[in-house]
């Protein structure tokens, strides 16, 4: 294996084109699987996802993916959730009804707030870039986030977030009209990114490019 | 208050990037890829293309122009323009789309934006509408750049495609297209007090006070500009930091 070799998963939902594009294009070799190698096989592992949680998981259960995922995940080795696919990462998601996730880090995926603060109507789902806001005593160090500075946009399209049991899994967060809204979790290896770091312009690539090195 | 979106319009007649004024009375601007690659280079916070003669296949298609696009530009892109089913709308989005824009289509089967919601998610469907004044003090729904009638009030369509699944929606003002005279700020305001998902304005940006307006008084969410940018008339950059002097909440890069 090469040192940059990257393993997405491919469950059968979304577009992957972008995220394969935007790995390659910051050094990665990208292997797109569509049928999980054994654990010890995969030397990085990317999450993608859109599309609702539960279909999402139907579709990692199907491939045999699920299983593989949470075989990876304790093996120590780098693991970059995206969007739907950091969403997976807890145990319970609320979207259309409740599905069971990967239950990796302990929390559930709730519908962002229907109102501002103040409670006036808000848009929904959110779509647009946003500054990383570090909340005290997250610790970046050793993540795909390595690197960046609090107050760098990134870009957002989602109704749902995570809310890890654990303060100290979130480690970055966005303002969505008064809400501080999760942006990426981590615990040891396994982070996520509710943002898209592939659609998220230089900074995103520096993300990526970020967790090729790890 | 969230960011308003820049993104820049490209509308096509492939191989060409093309601007008229009504949607009408084409001419053509350049290679769209370039223009794609340098409006993603300047800080463009989405880029979206719309290909006016709605051909997805054939010689010098759409698919392949998204496909090439997508290779070196990493922001989101939206793509309309002819998409007619599930089956197009896959087409685009596995060649590096981020959501489909449908018109026409959805006039004629609603529930074709269900279908592809339910696919791809409703973040990934867009309902772009063509609205024309209609003298009552409303607006009409049009397809066919502004051409054909549809008898749908655009504001009740608006509502209607959110319920059906669309996650965003496009509001083009045939009136105002080209002319470089401002956005149809009522109409936008309109449609934006009638639905929850995110409202992209469009067409008649000339200067920085008609953003302003159209997000201040309009409550647009995000605004696509295609003639300022292409002619030459203000760079993007321009463009964002003069909405960032006048308090407007944009990215900054």
């Amino acid at each position: 294996m090469s040192s940059k070799t990257v393993t997405v998963f491919d469950y059968g939902l979304g577009n992957l084109y972008s995220v394969c594009r935007a790995l390659e294009h910051v050094g990665a070799e990208v292997r797109l699987v569509d049928t999980p190698p054994r654990p010890g096989e995969i030397e990085r592992l990317v999450v993608p996802g859109v599309g609702a949680f539960g279909d999402c998981v139907a579709g990692l259960r199907k491939r045999g993916m699920f299983d593989a995922v949470r075989a990876y995940a304790e093996t120590g080795r780098p693991f970059l959730g995206i969007c739907v696919g950091m969403q997976m990462l807890f145990d319970v998601g609320e979207e259309f009804g409740e599905h069971e996730g990967l239950g990796l880090i302990p929390g559930r995926v709730v519908g962002i707030p229907p109102t501002t603060a103040d409670g006036a109507p808000h848009r929904l789902p959110h779509i647009g870039w946003a500054p990383l806001l570090r909340p005290d005593g997250a610790d970046w160090s050793g993540s795909a986030l390595d690197g960046i500075d609090p107050g760098e946009f990134v870009y957002f399209v989602h109704s749902f977030e995570a809310k890890p049991t654990d303060p100290a899994h979130r480690i970055a967060v966005y303002d969505y009209d008064g809400h501080a809204v999760t942006a990426a979790v981590r615990r040891d290896n396994i982070v996520g990114t509710q943002f898209h770091p592939e659609r998220s312009g230089p900074v995103g690539l520096r993300i990526l490019a970020r967790f090729l090195t790890l | 208050m969230p960011t308003v979106r820049l993104i820049p319009r490209l509308d096509i007649k492939a191989p060409n990037l093309i601007k008229g004024i009504h949607l009408e009375g084409l001419r053509v601007i350049g290679d769209p890829q370039a223009y794609a690659r340098k409006y993603y280079e300047a800080g463009a916070d989405e880029l979206l293309y719309i290909d006016i003669v709605a051909s997805l296949y054939g010689r010098n298609n759409l698919v392949d122009i998204v496909r090439a696009t997508a290779r070196d530009v990493f922001v989101p892109i939206t793509v309309g323009g002819g998409i007619r089913s599930v089956e197009d709308a896959r087409t685009l989005l596995r060649a590096g789309a981020d959501k489909v824009a449908i018109n026409t289509a959805a006039v004629g089967r609603p529930e074709l934006l269900t279908e592809i919601a339910r696919q791809f998610g409703s973040q990934a469907v867009v309902l772009s509408i063509e609205a024309k004044r209609n003298g009552k003090g409303g607006w009409e729904a049009y397809t066919d750049n502004g051409r054909e009638h549809t008898g749908l009030d655009a504001v009740e369509w608006a509502r209607r495609g959110q319920a059906l699944g669309a996650g965003e929606i496009l509001v083009t003002s045939v009136d105002q297209e080209g002319t470089r005279k401002g956005y149809d700020v009522a109409l936008t305001r309109a449609v934006a007090d009638a639905v929850s998902i995110p409202v992209i304005a469009s067409g008649g940006m000339g200067t920085v006070d008609h953003m302003v307006d159209v997000v201040r008084q309009g409550r647009a969410d995000a605004v696509a500009m295609a003639d300022v940018l292409h002619h030459g008339r203000m760079s993007l950059a321009d463009v964002r930091g003069a909405a960032h002097e006048r308090g407007l909440a944009v990215r900054r890069s």
